[in-house]
């Protein structure tokens, strides 16, 4: 029978079967960020062991930096120069390639591991953080894990791992003209639910998935943790290879040939067996707006709030829950209502295609009086491709603020944050309660969706926008 | 890491499901680089009146005094999803948590628990919902007792769930055992399977040669 994607990674990765399923497994790459990888660092050197091999690891300051404009060390987060200060001298100590502040390679994790090629097809790569998942798009089993689990990677270049089950997500067609990556990731969402993958990886595959560049697929990969999966893959193509061919850390020459030769048989076999199939006609994918509190709560834009009967993944408590913390009730329209505050940026959809279409929306007009638009670029990269291009005097003369890279706004670290009860629409990942500070009622969508909602103060699709004066 | 074997104790029911890090330890609530120092801010979002506050909300399962003490925690389905913060992890362990029972997990979280001497058992919502009620009322007389060796979850003597685990998170927890020190074992076959991968891949290698 033949194998999955997945199954072949894995077999070129497993060491050793240390008994009862679980396996020993090869772990090629380690990225580390100042929130969690820190921690990480330093509890091994307590421990009084080294890095294995620092030459797998690399590490970023993306969490908890600042972002304004002339940053330093300083955080607005009463502790953060503390994480930083901290990961900055672990970084050094081991040997490990940092990512600094003042790096032109500077970045949130997931942004700058593929821009940079340090994630490669076929790779295993761990992070501490929840959205490794995203970087499956290059090819390779990139996965989250906690901080013991990272000191054991960095200790000792592998993991003890029980092998997940696989689901293969097949999406057909194409998907219509103003639906993006970011509308199908929540479209798979609404249907699977939170808990719908079940610790299993996911493969993508299928027309409309390997219509995507490349951003876009880390953009779809990136949600696979909100739906509970191990992680999510793509198998690599010419659209990956092209990608990578020459970016900092890729391999050149004759090593590259050799690379690319091995790369072209990374897909699934067409007889392999998946443990779970599922399909989706891409043709169905409206633009996506999230309603509650879980990023499974979310329908298309022109759709109401769902009534518990049309909640198919809550529980009575968790949907009245999720309408109390939101402010709205069952059958309330979500297109029209007003917001305080628009948000761009993340490892959902901070790439430069991103802020491209969302300047194309920006261009010409004025965010609506009242809201507060930021506009945070994933990398430091993504922040000078997009100013060399004009794409931050579009998003400044429109009324965003325009920031340095990091994390941000994508979640409350104790600093910056929107008020309690402001309405946000977010190109982010997590609606969570709270999660873009307390009280903040988050709504998801696409970079594009955004826009529109900044211009027009309400919840809107773009083609709601009247022509540019 | 502390073993773990038997435990009888008083179980906290927070039946929700999605119960994601963020609520577990908001991120607000971790301002160190420490492991510790956390219990305190276990639930801060819903068992504090105010952000950044100490004083308790009435109606929270963990404030209310005939709770005090639970070291059992029963919650509903993909417990611990969201961001991979093992402080979640850590400040369960803190403020005296030693079992979570769920009717599902999210697969870092879980690996997260067994790597911090916290046990994850899954059982069905209904098994849940039913030892919720039994324990209702007299949740400190009526004690829940789980034999990790036997995989098996009691209501004070009385009604039983048998629960699986798998056989190494199962092992790791009764013995305590540092999965480092267990790899660590296994460091000559770790050497040799990247030596012979460096001639399979060589473009993965980035060409500093091993330390050990
Ligand atoms: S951008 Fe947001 S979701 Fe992505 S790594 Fe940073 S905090 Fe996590």
């Amino acid at each position: 029978m033949g194998r999955t994607l997945f199954a072949k990674i894995w077999d070129q990765h497993r060491i050793m079967d240390l008994g009862d399923g679980t396996e020993l497994v090869l772990i090629d790459r380690i990225l580390l960020h100042e929130r969690t990888g820190g921690v990480a660092l330093q509890s091994l050197e307590v421990a009084g062991r080294r890095v294995n091999d620092p030459s797998q690891v690399f590490a970023t300051m993306d969490h908890v930096v600042d972002t304004r404009p002339g940053r330093t060390d300083a955080t607005l987060m009463p502790t953060g120069s503390a994480f930083i200060a901290a990961t900055r001298r672990a970084a050094r100590a081991a040997g490990i390639r940092l990512f600094d502040l003042e790096d032109p390679g500077q970045g949130i994790v997931h942004v700058i591991s593929p821009e940079q090629a340090i994630m490669l097809p076929g790779l295993t790569l761990v992070c501490p953080d929840s959205h490794t998942c995203s970087q499956g798009a290059l090819g390779g089993l990139a996965w989250g894990i906690g901080s013991t689990e990272a000191e054991h990677a960095l200790a000792t270049s592998s993991l003890r791992v029980r092998k997940p089950a696989t689901m293969r997500i097949t999406v057909s067609g194409r998907l219509p003209e103003g639906s993006t990556a970011k509308d199908l990731a929540l479209h798979v969402l609404a249907r699977i639910g939170a808990a719908g993958a079940g610790g299993a990886v996911i493969e993508y595959t299928g027309e409309a998935v390997r219509a995507l560049d490349v951003e876009a697929r880390l953009t779809l990969c990136n949600m696979a943790t909100e739906a509970g999966a191990f992680s999510a893959l793509i198998a690599p193509d010419d659209t990956v290879f092209a990608y990578l061919a020459g970016r900092a850390f890729a391999p050149k020459g004759e090593l590259w040939a050799a690379a690319v030769r091995a790369w072209r048989s990374l897909a699934s076999d067409p007889d392999a067996r998946f443990d779970t199939e599922l399909s989706f006609d891409a043709a169905e994918v409206a633009p996506m707006v999230s309603w509650g509190t879980s990023p499974q709560h979310s329908v298309p834009l022109g759709h109401e709030v769902p009534s518990l009967a049309q909640a198919p993944h809550d529980t009575a408590d968790s949907h009245r829950r999720a309408l109390d913390y939101m402010g709205l009730h069952g059958g309330a329209a979500l297109e029209g209502l007003p917001i305080d505050a628009a948000f761009i940026g993340s490892c959902t959809n901070s790439r430069l295609s991103d802020l491209r279409r969302a300047a194309a929306v920006l261009a010409g007009r004025h965010v609506a009086a009242g809201v507060r638009a930021i506009c945070v670029p994933g990398s430091s990269r993504v922040k000078a491709e997009a100013e060399a291009e004009g794409i931050d005097r579009v998003f400044i003369a429109a009324g965003f603020e325009w920031r340095e890279s990091g994390c941000s706004m994508c979640f409350f670290a104790g600093g910056e944050s929107f008020a309690a009860g402001q309405r946000v629409i977010s190109s982010t990942n997590r609606n969570f309660e709270s999660r873009q500070g307390a009280g903040v009622r988050t709504h998801l969508a696409s970079p594009e969706t955004v826009a529109a909602s900044a211009i027009l103060g309400r919840i809107a699709a773009p083609r709601r926008l009247a022509p540019p004066p | 890491m502390t073993p773990f074997t038997t435990l009888t104790a008083i179980a906290a029911p927070l039946l929700r499901d999605n119960i994601d890090t963020d609520a577990i330890i908001p991120s607000r609530e971790i301002t160190t680089t420490a492991k510790t120092g956390l219990a305190d801010g276990l639930f801060a979002g819903w068992r504090y009146t105010r952000i950044g506050g100490r004083e308790p909300v009435a109606g929270f399962v963990l404030n209310d005094p005939v709770f005090r003490g639970a070291r059992i925690l029963l919650t509903g389905a993909n417990f611990g999803c969201g961001s991979s913060r093992e402080h979640a992890a850590w400040a369960l362990a803190e403020y005296g948590f030693r079992v979570i029972v769920a009717v599902s997990f999210n697969p870092i979280f879980r690996g997260n628990a067994v790597r911090n001497g916290l046990v994850p058992i899954e059982l069905p919502a209904s098994a849940i919902a039913a030892i919720a009620h039994e324990t209702e009322g007299d949740p400190a007389t009526r004690l829940v007792s789980v034999d990790l060796p036997a995989e098996r979850l009691t209501i004070s003597g009385a009604t039983g769930y048998d629960f699986r685990l798998e056989p190494e998170a199962k092992a790791m927890l009764i013995a305590g055992l540092d999965a480092i020190d267990l790899t660590w074992r296994h460091r000559e076959a770790i050497a040799n399977f990247r030596a012979a991968d460096h001639v399979r891949r060589p473009w993965v290698y980035r060409g500093q040669s091993e330390r050990h």
